[in-house]
This record gives structure tokens, C-alpha cells and sequence, in this order.
């Protein structure tokens, strides 16, 4: 039995939001903080707040926060007594868990033995199935049949979506594996992969357990995670919907499962079960994450719980005392993450100007009955590489119903003003206020029938009227900027003749706006179209007053560097680039240059300079964000210049690969 | 700081029946405006287009920093010539990369850009703004060489195009050519007399011989590229200092070519941020009286132009039909003369030409607002020695060395136009309102002289006077007076530098003096012997 111990010290072996929780915790208890930063994080704010940090040489996860040797020495010698391992990472590590130990630390985490067991998929669906728990059956690789498709690759030591793949022809499963094997070995140093049948549809319905040393095991509620992108989630909220609606004994079948997997385990600790869930209330267990996970926050806001506090008070010895806690009121978590959902997910980098949500009344603890809770990882001014996990941010509504929580979210997430870098902002308003998720009905194929780049298209502001407010703001800004002739009118022309003209890019539209002041009269050559006559009040450089149909509205007008334009109102923002206005030929790539799409390292190459490819046919892999990404030939040609090397890390816009295309056969 | 008010009712009856009479003016320049925008014409202008180039006032517009302002100038040149309005050529002061400079462009859509009379004179008229103002000067080139059949009225005189570039470039003026088109014969020596010459590939053609007469002078076979093709002059002649790849290259050299000259300006307004007038421009359209024999008070004027109102009157109880007085326009210092009542006399002259002295002692801009029927006749006045008097303004206005710029309001007749700094007196800008009348004397007064002339002549040499027919000839000079007299006819000989819309005259004039002080502004002592 463990005895109690008192932690004076804690040092997370985590990044971002995560160790920022974990310190805020901490910090409210008196308890002292330790961080361990990579040289990528050296300027991150969990570094920043810590009460003393330890550098992990390097960039790579590889060589920073997976190096559990290197994380329990920093322990030694800050004066830590206990390790908090954040989710991700080392959070899962068994080996990890026990070195820890050994070291003389508390490990704030389950017995290494309950995460070995949990951590292997194919051990841990045995052990479900021996203690009741309904699983799905495992497929043999090599004996999946038409009739078995689809089936899901999975990295047996995984999670968060990596190494993970859906396959739906027999023909293409071996080379499934191999990628799924290889991103696993990269992700979790363990290429260990196994099938299962793959249910294109159902709920993602998850229970938090929290169990003691001494054989209680709470089951708190249960959470939703329906709205999910290349298996990973994107919007969570408890109580879960679909549990909601069915009713009867679901959730108590749920909890009761829960309770039984952990058991089983002799869990300790914080746990998530994972089920899928059937709109006919069947559901099948998935998994159990032996760590606290990243939406902890929802279930915290529907019970007053300080999760990372129990975490504590189990790892100390403490016994979970009372009665097992009940959710009430309602509570959703939109990830905000740094990335083009319009544009297959592409990840984003660079740095964030601005982040301001409003009407945020709580950080890393549980906002008052009703309020905007806020657990970010980054602030004003920080720099989002492409090191780490693209997630900048969780917002998380707590309110009495699901609508007003749904509704308080979305308002605050669509008039936050994030300003320097591309977020999945826009798709998260779309998103909570589409009616199939307002109706509770949104399952895991959300995103598969929705079209992200379809639900962006209609939310926010419209980009051509933000792209008139930018053009009059930017002219307002010239002018204030002329070194000559400031004072006189924008544009002024004593004989009127051609319109000025800006154009700016949203996405990947080029909007021109031609316009001309006249005694300041606004005339545009096109007036968008569904938008009305524009009637300019004022344009300054940082605010334009427009009027249409007699409404009067106001935007305002951030510019972050030479290019960047973020157009916000109350209808939503929208974030423009500014189109050069001469083409420099010499700054030209040259035909046929393909270039890379996002920031990211070259993990394989699939040709030879001088080589002919055929249209379609993938030349090379990037590796950005844990996913891998082809750079396919355009059109049939040859391979006239290979410009990058295996492994080397490329910048968005990077040239790649010159592609003299095929000349067409002539008679 | 003295505050102007204002009488003026822009809601009352004579002030709304005076705008209607001014917009009706101003449609009517519109119309022949709307001439000069259009160039040859939107079947030339399209196959323009579909070459693949821009119109010159496109080019102008990609040339200039954008939003900023651009005073066109002399937009109606040629108006009442056999050629288009406009003469083929639209000119301006612009700021490109944060200066300000003189653009030329030949408008190659009218007759392919060749000059007719009217060309070669604005053209000249623009490189005197350009020397006088030290304004860098930048040509749009492409023209198809002179109008042949009016070469007499174009060879001779046009000769001064190159001369004046390489005065330019003498007198340290930058001169850039941006050649988008042929440049032949004399006009090669365009970019020949630049000091910055840009090409575009297979668009530029300068030579002083196409191949038909290479041919014929000389039997040597020969193509446009080889003998006068950007290519060839980026290479091999030498005549080209830059390549560029098409036309939005040429003009994004130009203007790297302008943001490398380090030029500075000589000097600038005294505040950056100037306060608006505290009247309205819009009033400026009801100000003049549709009849011109009213007099009105400049002050209206006067407090709808100038900073703040703001405006510090000298000599007000003296001379009081001309109004003299200090003020700032767009933040440049500036003395105002403006006629008050029409008539100049002896005090008025005399008021005048001390004004013009302080401002060269005070090396101040001076803007004359014109409203004048000339200085008073009649014997009191001659034996008061209004000739003097006058004489005296005269000197002074000659002599000021303080760069001066001219408005007519209304009227500008007889020798008042000149005491007032009228187009011979080399102002350095001269604008006219659409109400403006400038000749000799008022038409009236002109056909009454004649008319008096000849009765009095048919009387003394004893010839019978036939009073109906010279009625009609007196009715028929009044009309051909009125005419001449009326402001396009003075834009289309180059008498004014255009006409402006009076709610436009605060900007014009800021841009004009802010072009102004590209220069430096330094006054003298040294006038004329002013007759006591």
C-alpha cells in the first residue's frame, strides 16, 4: 500500500497548455514548479512561469521530451519530488513510469503495470473482453477479406491519431501498414501496428475514472468527442449528447464499463475509457488513455472537480473520499489549432501577433457557473513552430444548457482576434453552431460530410467586403505614411479617369478591389455582389465606417508585417494577404517549380534528377505536423532539378523540385 | 491668428442660382473632358488593350504611389483645334516612391501618339514647370514621330523637346524615359537625352531610320530589332540602361530608378498636419455671380481654401478693391492678392506692389486670385498717375523672384490680368475657375470701341455710316469676344494650366505649392525702378 507522502515539488516533463495547467494547480497549492523546455520553447510562456526551468538540448522531441533520462536528472537536480507527465510524451511510457520510480520520485500516473497493460491495443482488448467490457474483434493483417473492409491500421503503442490508417481495399493494406509502422516507430519508438474493422460511423464517448490506492474508482461522467479530423478531436463537450438522447441505462452501462476496465487494471490515477458508440445505444471500448487527457477541461466544468488537484492528492496517498461526483450544466472545448482546415489540414506556422478571446473569465481552472474558461499555450507574441503538436489553445464554454454553451463559444471564438498566423478558427464557429451538432446528432463522419472548406466558405466575413475595408484602410495608411503631399485628399485627381486598385488574397481567391474617392465619395468598379451599395463615413488606417442599405458598420483593420490583414467586425474576421503590386521577374520561381506547401522536413524521395514521372505520381514526402504529405507531379515530365536532400527541413514556399514538363507530341 | 467669417448663404436663391450657372459650366468641360479621357476612341483603345498594353493614363497610374494625389495638367490642350482634345499627351505632377514628378505620357491611342501642334506645345509648357520646379521628369514614350501634315507648326518649335531635356539634365533635373513603344527618328533622341532609359523586350523601337529608309538611303536590308529593338539597345548600343520583360516591369523600374535619385525636396510645409478650412468647399460653386458685373468678396474664397481660415489681412482699410493678406494652404506660407471689387486703383496698385516686396523679404509663395476688369480709367485717375501706380505693380510682379501662382475666378481683363500675374507674367501655375473670362476688355466694352472707332471714322472722313450693319458687326464681335474669352478656349492654346473645379482649387493649389517648394523659394530686392 502506498503510503502518504507529501510533494513540495513538481516538475512536468511536458509543454505548452498542459505544463501550464499543471503549474497553475501547483501554484494554487503551494507546491513548487519545474519545467523542462526544449531550445524550440525557450521563449514559451510554461517555460516562462515555472519557478525554474531545465533546458533539453535540441528540437526534436527525439532529443528533448521523450528523453526520460534527461527529464528525471532535471528533477534531481531542480529539487523536484514528483513528476507530472502532461498527455503525449513520456505520459504512456511504462519504462518511463518505472525509471521514475526508481529514481526516487513520485510518478503522478497509474503503476507502470496498469499502462503497459492499457498501452498495448492488442493486450488491453483481451483483458476488456476477460472483464465484460464489449470490444471490437482483432483482424489478422494477413487474412482481411473484401467482406472485413473497411478495416483501421493502428499503432499498437499510440495515440492522437498518429500511425493510424483507414484502409478500403485489400490491395493497399500493405502499404498502410508499412506507413502506419514507420510513423509509429517515429512517434512512439515502437512499429508495432494491428486491424480491426473500422466503423465509418458513430459517436466517440468517453468516461474519466479517477481511482485511488485503495481500490475506489470513481467514474466521472462521461464526454463526447464526435467531431473529430484525422482522429483527432476538434470539439468535446460533457455531458455527451448522444447519451443524453438515448437516456435509459446507457450511461450507467458506460460508467459501470469504465469502472470495470480500470479495475481490471488495478488502475491508479486519472484515465480516460474510450467507447464507440451506436446511435441504437451499443457501444464498443476502443481504448483507456492512462494519462489525463486534453479535454479534461469539460469534465472539470460540469463538476467544480480540480482533476490535476485529485491527480495530487492519489499520487500523495490521499483516498477518494465522498460520494462519486455528477455532472450538471453543460460544457464544450474547441481546440484551436495552427492550421488551414480549408486546405486539407495544412499546418500553419509563424508567429502569433495577437491572441485576445473575449470574455474569458477563467485560465486553467473552472470559470463560475457560466463563463469562458481559457487553457492556452501561448501568448501575444509567440512563436508556433513546426516542432510540435499544432494546437495552440483550448476554449471551453461552461453554461447551464448545451445550446447556450454551443452558442457562448462560438461568440467568443469568432470575435477572439488572432492575429499573425492561420488557425482552425472560422471552422470552429461553423462548426458549433451547425445544426447537426446544435442537434446533437454530429457523429465521428462529421468532417467527411461536411466539407471544411465548405463550412469556412459561409462563416465569418464575407472576404470580399473585408478586402474593400482593407483596401480603403491600407489607402488611408499610405497616406498617412507619405512623406509628401499628406494633407491632400486620397487619391485626388482633378480629372478623374482610372481607379486605383489592391488586391489582396484570401485563401487562395485573388480579390482586386478598383475604387476612387471623390471628395470623399467612395465609387467601386464592381460592388460585390449581395453586399449593396458601400457608402464610405470614414477610413483610417486602423478603422473603416461603411454604410450598405443604411446600416452603418465598423470594422477594424490590423496589419501583422508587410502583408497580413486581419479585417475584423462583429460579423467575424477575416484574414487577408496583400497581392504584390509589380511582379519582380527575377524573384520568379520558374516554371515548373514545385514548392513546398507547408513548413516541414523531406522523410523520403521517390526519384532521381532526369528521371520521367508520369501526372500524379508522388515525387517526394514532407513530414510536417506528424503527418506525411506527397508532392505529386502536376502534369507527365521529367525531373530536370532535385533541389533538397533527405531529412532536410524546408520552409514553406521552398523550391523543391523543377519539373520540365512533357512536351506534347507533335505530328 | 485671425479667424475669417462668413456672410455667405449657400441656401439662398442667388447663391443656388450662381452654382447652378457654375455646374453647367463645368458640364459643359466635362463633356470635353470626357473627349480628352476617351483618346482615340474605344475601338483604339481596345485593340490598345488587347495588345497587351496600357492606356497612359493606366501607365501613369501604375507609375504613381498609390492613393496619392495627381494633378493632371493642361488636359484640354488643343480644344478648338482640328485635333483631338487633349493633345495626345496627358502630363501632370504625381508622386512616385515619395517624389514628386513631372510624367509625360503620350497617349499612343490617338493617332499612334504623333504630335500635332497642340502636343508640342504642352509638352514644352511641361518642361518649364519641370526646370522652374525642379521636378524630376519622367516620359512615357511612345509616339509615332511628328504629324506630318502639320510639321511647319511642329518641326521648328518641337526642336526645344530636346533641348529642354538636356537643360534639364544640366540644371541637375532628373530625366527618365520609359519607352513603350517607337521612339523614332527625332524621337530617338528622347531617350537619347535622358539620363535614365528603359526598354521593353520586343515593345521599345528607337532609331533614327526604319528599315524602308535605311533601304533607300543607304540599300542595306535591315528588321525593327536589329536596327532599334530593346534587346539590341540593352546590349549592344548601349541607349537602353535597363531591360524590362513587359510594362508593369518598365514602370516597376521606374520607379526603383526614382527611389534611387536621393532627391530631395528644397523644402516642405511648416505643420504636417494642416486643419482643414472651417467652411465648406461645396460653397466655392455658388460664390461667383452668374453675371460678372456683381462683384463678390474673395474672403468667401479665401476662408473655403486656406488652413483653419486662418488669414491675416494687411492693409485692410487701404486699397480695399484689392484684398492682401497672409495665410497657410496645406501648410505652405502664403501671401494672397485677391480683387475685391474689380477695378484696380492707384492705392490698390500701390498696396500691391509693397505686398509683393514683403513676400520676397519674407521668401513667401504668392497666389493671385483674379477678378479684375483692369485699373480705373478716366481722367481723375490719369491725372492721379494710375499708369505709375499700375507701372508699379507691373515691376514688381515682373521682378518678384517668389514663385507666384494664378486663379482666375471670374475676370481677368485688360492690364489688371497682367498687374495680377497673368499667363505672360510666368506664374509657375495657372488655373482657371469654369467661370472665368479673359481678354483684352470685356467683349461688351471691346464691341463698343469698335463700333464707336468706326462711326467715328465714317464721320470724320465724311463716308456714309450705316448704323444696322454695324450694329450687326458690333453684335458679331461681341460674340466673337465672348468667345475667346470663355476658359477652354484658353486651355486649348496653353493660356492656363487647366480649369479646375472650384471645390477642387485647396488641393490644387496645396499640390501646386508643394510641387512649388521642390524649388527653393527665395525672394529679391532687386525689382525694377519703380516709378514714385
Amino acid at each position: 500500500m502506498t503510503e502518504s507522502l507529501f510533494i513540495t515539488s513538481v516538475l512536468v516533463a511536458n509543454r505548452g497548455e498542459i505544463a501550464r495547467r499543471v503549474f497553475a494547480t501547483c501554484r494554487r497549492r503551494g507546491i513548487g514548479t519545474v519545467a523542462v523546455y526544449s531550445d524550440a520553447d525557450a521563449a514559451s510562456p510554461h517555460f516562462a512561469e515555472a519557478d525554474c526551468a531545465v533546458r533539453l538540448p535540441g528540437l526534436s522531441p527525439a532529443d528533448t521530451y521523450l528523453r526520460g533520462d534527461l527529464v528525471i536528472d532535471a528533477a534531481r537536480r531542480a529539487g523536484a519530488d514528483a513528476i507530472h507527465p502532461g498527455y503525449g510524451f513520456l505520459s504512456e511510457n511504462a519504462d518511463f513510469a518505472r525509471q521514475v520510480q526508481a529514481a526516487g520520485l513520485t510518478w503522478i500516473g497509474p503503476d507502470p503495470a496498469a499502462i503497459a497493460a492499457m498501452g498495448s491495443k492488442v493486450e488491453s482488448k483481451q483483458l476488456m473482453k476477460d472483464a465484460g467490457v464489449p470490444v471490437l474483434e482483432r483482424l489478422d493483417p494477413a487474412t482481411v477479406t473484401e467482406r472485413e473492409l473497411p478495416v483501421l491500421v493502428k499503432a499498437s503503442a499510440g495515440g492522437g491519431g498518429r500511425g493510424m490508417r483507414i484502409v478500403r481495399t485489400v490491395a493497399s493494406l500493405p502499404d498502410a501498414i508499412e506507413s502506419a509502422s514507420r510513423e509509429a516507430a517515429s512517434a512512439f519508438g515502437d512499429p508495432t501496428v494491428f486491424c480491426e474493422r473500422y466503423l465509418e460511423s458513430g459517436h466517440h464517448v468517453e468516461v474519466q475514472v479517477m481511482a485511488d490506492a485503495y481500490g475506489t474508482v470513481w467514474a466521472i461522467g462521461e464526454r463526447e468527442c464526435s467531431l473529430q479530423r484525422r482522429h483527432q478531436k476538434v470539439i468535446e463537450e460533457a455531458p455527451s449528447p448522444l447519451v443524453e438522447r438515448i437516456g435509459g441505462d446507457l450511461r450507467s452501462r458506460l460508467l459501470g464499463a469504465a469502472r470495470n476496465a480500470a479495475a481490471a487494471v488495478s488502475y491508479r490515477g486519472a484515465g480516460t475509457v474510450e467507447f464507440l458508440a451506436d446511435d441504437d445505444g451499443g457501444f464498443f471500448f476502443l481504448e483507456m488513455n492512462t494519462r489525463l487527457q486534453v479535454e479534461h477541461p469539460v469534465t472539470e466544468c460540469v463538476t467544480g472537480l480540480d482533476l490535476v488537484g485529485l491527480q495530487l492528492d492519489i499520487a500523495s496517498g490521499a483516498p477518494l473520499e465522498g460520494p462519486e461526483p455528477t455532472m450538471s450544466g453543460h460544457s464544450i472545448e474547441a481546440r484551436l489549432y495552427a492550421e488551414d482546415p480549408a486546405h486539407d489540414w495544412r499546418p500553419t506556422s509563424g508567429t502569433l501577433h495577437l491572441i485576445d478571446i473575449p470574455g474569458v473569465t477563467a485560465r486553467f481552472t473552472v470559470p463560475p457557473m457560466h463563463g469562458i474558461r481559457l487553457d492556452s499555450g501561448v501568448e501575444d507574441g509567440s512563436e508556433v513552430g513546426v516542432s510540435y503538436d499544432p494546437m495552440l489553445a483550448k476554449v471551453i464554454s461552461r453554461a447551464p444548457t448545451r445550446e447556450q454553451a454551443a452558442r457562448e463559444l462560438a461568440a467568443a471564438l469568432r470575435h477572439a482576434s488572432l492575429h499573425g498566423m492561420t488557425t482552425n478558427r472560422d471552422l470552429l464557429v461553423a462548426s458549433l453552431l451547425h445544426p447537426d451538432f446544435m442537434a446533437g446528432t454530429a457523429d465521428t463522419r462529421f468532417y467527411g460530410r461536411h466539407d471544411p472548406a465548405t463550412l469556412v466558405a459561409g462563416a465569418g466575413l464575407d472576404p470580399r467586403l473585408a478586402a474593400v475595408v482593407a483596401a480603403l484602410a491600407d489607402a488611408a495608411d499610405d497616406r498617412a505614411k507619405a512623406t509628401v503631399l499628406g494633407p491632400v485628399a486620397t487619391g485626388f485627381r482633378n480629372v478623374p479617369a482610372v481607379f486605383q486598385e489592391r488586391t489582396y488574397a484570401a485563401a487562395d481567391d485573388e480579390l482586386p478591389v478598383r475604387y476612387r474617392l471623390r471628395r470623399g465619395v467612395l465609387e467601386l468598379a464592381t460592388t460585390p455582389e449581395g453586399i449593396g451599395e458601400l457608402s464610405l463615413l470614414s477610413a483610417e488606417p486602423g478603422r473603416v465606417i461603411l454604410q450598405a442599405d443604411g446600416v452603418r458598420r465598423s470594422y477594424s483593420v490590423h496589419r501583422v508585417g508587410a502583408h497580413e490583414r486581419i479585417v475584423e467586425s462583429p460579423a467575424g474576421t477575416c484574414t487577408l494577404h496583400t497581392v504584390a503590386r509589380f511582379v519582380d521577374p527575377s524573384a520568379q520561381t520558374p516554371a515548373g517549380a514545385l514548392v513546398a506547401a507547408m513548413p516541414g522536413s523531406v522523410v523520403r524521395i521517390g526519384v532521381d534528377q532526369g528521371d520521367r514521372v508520369e501526372a500524379g505520381q508522388p515525387l517526394l514526402w514532407l513530414e510536417a505536423m506528424k503527418m506525411e504529405h506527397a508532392v505529386l507531379a502536376p502534369t507527365a515530365g521529367t525531373v530536370a532539378e532535385l533541389l533538397v536532400l533527405l531529412g532536410q527541413q524546408v520552409e514553406q514556399g521552398t523550391v523543391l523540385v523543377v519539373l520540365l514538363e512533357e512536351e506534347e507530341t507533335r505530328d | 491668428m485671425t479667424r475669417l467669417h462668413s456672410t455667405f448663404d449657400p441656401s439662398g436663391a442667388e447663391a443656388r442660382a450662381n452654382a447652378q450657372a457654375m455646374c453647367e459650366q463645368l458640364e459643359e468641360i466635362g463633356q470635353q473632358v470626357a473627349l480628352a479621357l476617351a483618346g482615340g476612341g474605344p475601338q483604339y483603345v481596345d485593340r490598345h488593350h488587347a495588345r497587351g498594353k496600357l492606356t497612359a493614363r493606366e501607365r501613369i497610374q501604375l507609375l504613381l504611389d498609390r492613393d496619392s494625389p495627381f494633378l493632371e495638367l493642361a488636359s484640354l490642350a488643343g480644344y478648338g483645334s482640328p485635333y483631338t482634345v487633349g493633345g495626345s499627351v496627358v502630363a501632370g505632377v504625381g508622386v512616385v516612391e515619395g517624389v514628386e514628378c513631372l510624367l509625360v505620357a503620350n497617349d499612343p491611342t490617338v493617332r499612334g501618339g504623333s504630335s500635332n501642334p497642340a502636343t508640342v506645345k504642352k509638352t514644352l509648357r511641361m518642361h518649364e514647370i519641370a526646370l522652374q520646379n525642379r521636378l524630376p521628369l519622367i516620359s512615357l514614350v511612345e509616339s509615332g514621330g511628328a504629324d506630318l501634315p502639320s510639321q511647319k507648326d511642329i518641326f521648328i518649335p518641337g526642336g526645344a523637346t530636346f533641348r529642354n531635356l538636356t537643360r534639364l539634365s544640366a540644371a541637375g533635373i532628373p530625366t527618365i524615359a520609359l519607352v513603350f513603344g517607337n521612339s523614332t527618328a527625332g524621337g530617338a533622341y528622347l531617350p537619347g537625352l535622358s539620363d535614365h532609359v528603359v526598354m521593353i523586350e520586343e515593345r521599345s523601337k528607337v532609331f533614327l531610320a526604319g528599315p524602308p529608309l535605311v533601304k533607300a538611303a543607304t540599300g542595306e536590308e535591315s528588321d525593327d530589332e536589329s536596327l532599334g529593338g530593346a534587346s539590341m539597345h540593352a546590349r549592344i548600343s548601349g541607349l537602353a540602361d535597363y531591360y524590362a520583360l513587359d510594362e508593369q516591369d518598365a514602370i516597376r523600374i521606374g520607379r526603383r530608378i526614382v527611389a534611387r535619385l536621393n532627391w530631395r525636396k528644397a523644402s516642405g510645409p511648416v505643420t504636417d498636419a494642416p486643419k482643414p478650412p472651417r467652411f465648406a468647399a461645396e460653397d466655392l460653386l455658388g460664390i461667383v455671380p452668374a453675371d460678372l458685373k456683381n462683384p463678390f468678396d474673395p474672403r468667401e474664397v479665401i476662408a473655403r481654401i486656406v488652413d483653419d481660415s486662418d488669414f491675416d489681412e494687411f492693409k485692410p482699410l487701404y486699397g480695399s478693391s484689392l484684398v492682401t493678406g497672409w495665410a497657410q494652404l496645406h501648410g505652405f506660407p502664403v501671401g494672397i492678392l485677391a480683387n475685391a471689387r474689380g477695378v484696380l486703383f492707384s492705392a490698390e496698385s500701390q498696396k500691391a506692389a509693397q505686398f509683393i516686396q514683403l513676400a520676397n523679404r519674407s521668401n513667401t509663395a504668392l497666389i493671385f486670385l483674379h477678378n479684375t476688369t483692369g485699373y480705373m480709367v478716366g481722367k481723375e485717375y490719369e491725372q492721379g498717375g494710375i499708369i505709375k501706380h499700375g507701372s508699379m505693380m507691373i515691376n514688381a510682379v515682373s521682378n518678384s523672384t517668389v514663385p507666384h501662382i494664378s486663379v482666375l475666378l471670374g475676370n481677368s481683363y485688360g492690364a489688371g490680368h497682367y498687374g495680377m500675374c497673368g499667363r505672360a507674367y510666368e506664374p509657375r501655375f495657372l488655373f482657371s475657375w469654369p467661370s472665368a473670362r479673359s481678354s483684352v476688355m470685356g467683349a461688351q466694352q471691346l464691341a463698343d470701341v469698335t463700333y464707336s472707332v468706326s462711326k467715328a471714322s465714317a464721320l470724320a472722313q465724311g463716308k456714309p455710316f450705316d448704323e444696322d450693319t454695324a450694329q450687326a458687326v458690333r453684335r458679331a464681335i461681341q460674340a466673337q469676344i465672348s468667345a475667346e474669352a470663355m476658359p477652354m478656349v484658353l486651355s486649348g492654346l496653353l493660356y492656363d494650366d487647366g480649369i479646375i473645379d472650384p471645390r477642387d482649387t485647396r488641393d490644387v493649389l496645396g499640390i501646386a505649392l508643394s510641387a512649388i517648394h521642390t524649388a527653393p523659394v527665395e525672394g529679391t530686392s532687386s525689382f525694377g525702378v519703380f516709378r514714385m
